[in-house]
């Protein structure tokens, strides 16, 4: 094809959209619907996956050495950690340093835990991280099972509900993003075809002229591509605003420690490439297939 | 140049159209093709653009074999004809411009080529007046003209007209007649199936007589020979 005849096509998509007038907005309200569910169940899924990943990261597996093991049990127990499959991290804590973190996580009334100063009954401990959070409680009965050891402790029941919910809500926020982009299409291929249902004789007539397939198709295409792009133009406002508002003004007042959004910039733009790059997909697919069946002569 | 040789068409209905037509079509005849409603005139027709394909039997027209013809190459075939409709079949939403635009669009002609070419054929029909109207501001003959219009711009050495004068009044029909000649005498094959027995024993041409699907009669100089 040559260029001056990509030209003249996008001249007549786009006058294709003037001249189609309601059909054409009628398209858009129905591109923009849908494209304001997807994004804000898009900003949804992918906070709730980052907050879930978040959480997940934090947990550790707290092991207590036995006490009265002598430092080079100690030492070689650190090795025999760190050699455990799947294990990404082990950091020590000795009794001392227990002690400080206990009486600061006390706040004013740690200061009667000070008198522990002088004869320390906390046991050495070693943090341990899995690299792959699922594989926290394997990890955890692994440790059980070596000498020197007085307690593991992890939130067993908490951490897998936890994974247990996390991986609902993925599945969940998945599904729905699928159907409604589905759904999003089939709208649209339906309000086109109406357009374009009064255009099969059109069609039948550029056949005639001996205009070829990809002629004719053409200009639908564009028309598509814009009615997408056009249809994603207020999602996009939405969520660039919304998502303004509630990184810079909501998450100040409750300041969860544990609640972090995905930061405004780059996550907002991203989302908003995505929703056009949706908005255009659904565009073109729902005119080019609405087209397809006037196509065969 | 147009060759029908052993040709049939039977629909899919199990009607049978044509059964086995030879016509041989030199380029720069008028050729126009009478017979009762049903005979086959309308298929006959069809077959030469690519509408319907034959059942068996060898279709040439310019040397392009139809029966070779792949899907894809349909346009193709119909670049080299000029078809003109009873109902016009001008797209509705175009102006008369881009109407006639369309039909070099289509084959990629540069910008400046298709304004002096439509212009021209606008001119050559009578119409340079009305490029800006949308069709159904025009009158019936006036659409019938555009139509022409379409199916000259691209200088087709066929041109195939289907019953042209079927929606228009006699006046209207002469002046129509009167622009085929035209075109004809340019060096244009033309071939026009036709009901108007006015026409075709005034405007002395060949006739050739299609009846249940075969070809009565072949005259040069020949008479329409119906009563209606």
């Amino acid at each position: 094809m040559k260029f001056r005849t990509l030209m003249r096509h996008i001249r007549v998509g786009c006058k294709n959209i003037i001249r189609n007038g309601w059909m054409t907005i009628a398209s858009i309200g129905a591109v923009t619907t849908t494209l304001i569910l997807v994004a804000v169940f898009l900003a949804l899924v992918l906070n709730l996956n980052e907050i879930a990943k978040n959480i997940e990261n934090d947990v550790e597996i707290k092991t207590l050495v036995e006490l009265g093991t002598s430092d080079e049990e100690v030492i070689a127990l650190g090795k025999q950690l760190e050699a455990i499959e799947g294990v990404d991290s082990v950091t020590f804590s000795s009794n001392d340093e227990e002690l400080q973190s206990l009486i600061k996580s006390m706040g004013d009334e740690g200061t009667t835990w000070e008198l522990f100063e002088q004869d320390n009954p906390l046991n050495h401990a070693f943090i341990v991280r899995a690299k792959v959070p699922q594989d926290t409680e394997r990890i955890a009965e692994e440790i059980q099972s070596l000498d020197n050891i007085n307690r593991v402790v992890f939130g067993k029941d908490v951490v897998e509900q936890l994974f247990k919910f996390n991986n609902y809500a993925r599945v969940i926020g998945i599904v729905l993003i699928v159907a409604l982009v589905f759904t999003a299409i089939f709208l649209i291929s339906n309000t086109i075809k109406i357009t374009i249902i009064a255009r099969s004789a059109e069609i039948g007539i550029m056949k005639l002229v001996g205009a070829t397939n990809g002629f004719i198709r053409w200009p639908f295409f564009i028309e598509g591509l814009l009615l997408g792009v056009l249809g994603s133009v207020i999602p996009i406002a939405i969520v660039l605003g919304g998502y303004y508002y509630l990184d810079s003004a909501v998450i100040d007042t409750i300041s969860f420690s544990f609640v972090e959004l995905l930061p405004f910039n780059p996550f907002a733009w991203q989302l908003s490439l995505l929703i056009l790059a949706i908005g255009a997909i659904i565009g073109v697919w729902g005119s080019v297939m609405s087209i397809r069946k006037f196509l065969r002569v | 140049m147009i060759l029908m040789k052993d040709v049939y068409k039977t629909y899919p209905n199990g009607v049978t159209a044509l059964s086995g037509i030879n016509v041989d079509i030199k380029q720069g005849e008028f050729v126009y093709i009478v017979g009762p409603s049903g005979a086959g005139k309308s298929t006959f027709i069809k077959l030469m653009y690519r509408e319907e394909k034959p059942s068996s039997g060898t279709i040439l027209i310019n040397d392009m074999n139809l029966e070779e013809l792949k899907n894809r190459q349909i346009p193709l075939l119909r670049r080299q004809i000029g078809v003109v409709f009873q109902d016009f079949k001008l797209l509705p939403r175009l102006t008369v411009y881009e109407n006639i635009a369309y039909a070099l669009e289509v084959i990629e002609e540069p910008p400046s080529n298709i304004r002096q070419r439509v212009m021209d054929v606008l001119e050559e029909v009578g119409l340079k007046n009305k490029a800006r109207s949308t069709p159904n501001e025009l009158s019936g003959g006036e659409q019938q003209r555009i139509s022409i219009a379409r199916a000259i711009v691209n200088r087709p050495k066929i041109v195939i007209a289907d019953e042209p004068t079927g929606n228009l009044d006699p006046e209207t029909s002469w002046e129509i007649m009167k622009t085929f000649e035209d075109i004809n005498a340019k060096g244009t094959t033309l071939i026009m199936a036709t009901h108007s027995k006015e026409i075709v024993n005034t405007m002395k041409k060949r006739v050739i007589a299609i009846e249940s699907g075969n070809i009565a009669r072949d005259e040069d100089q020949g008479e329409y020979g119906y009563e209606i």
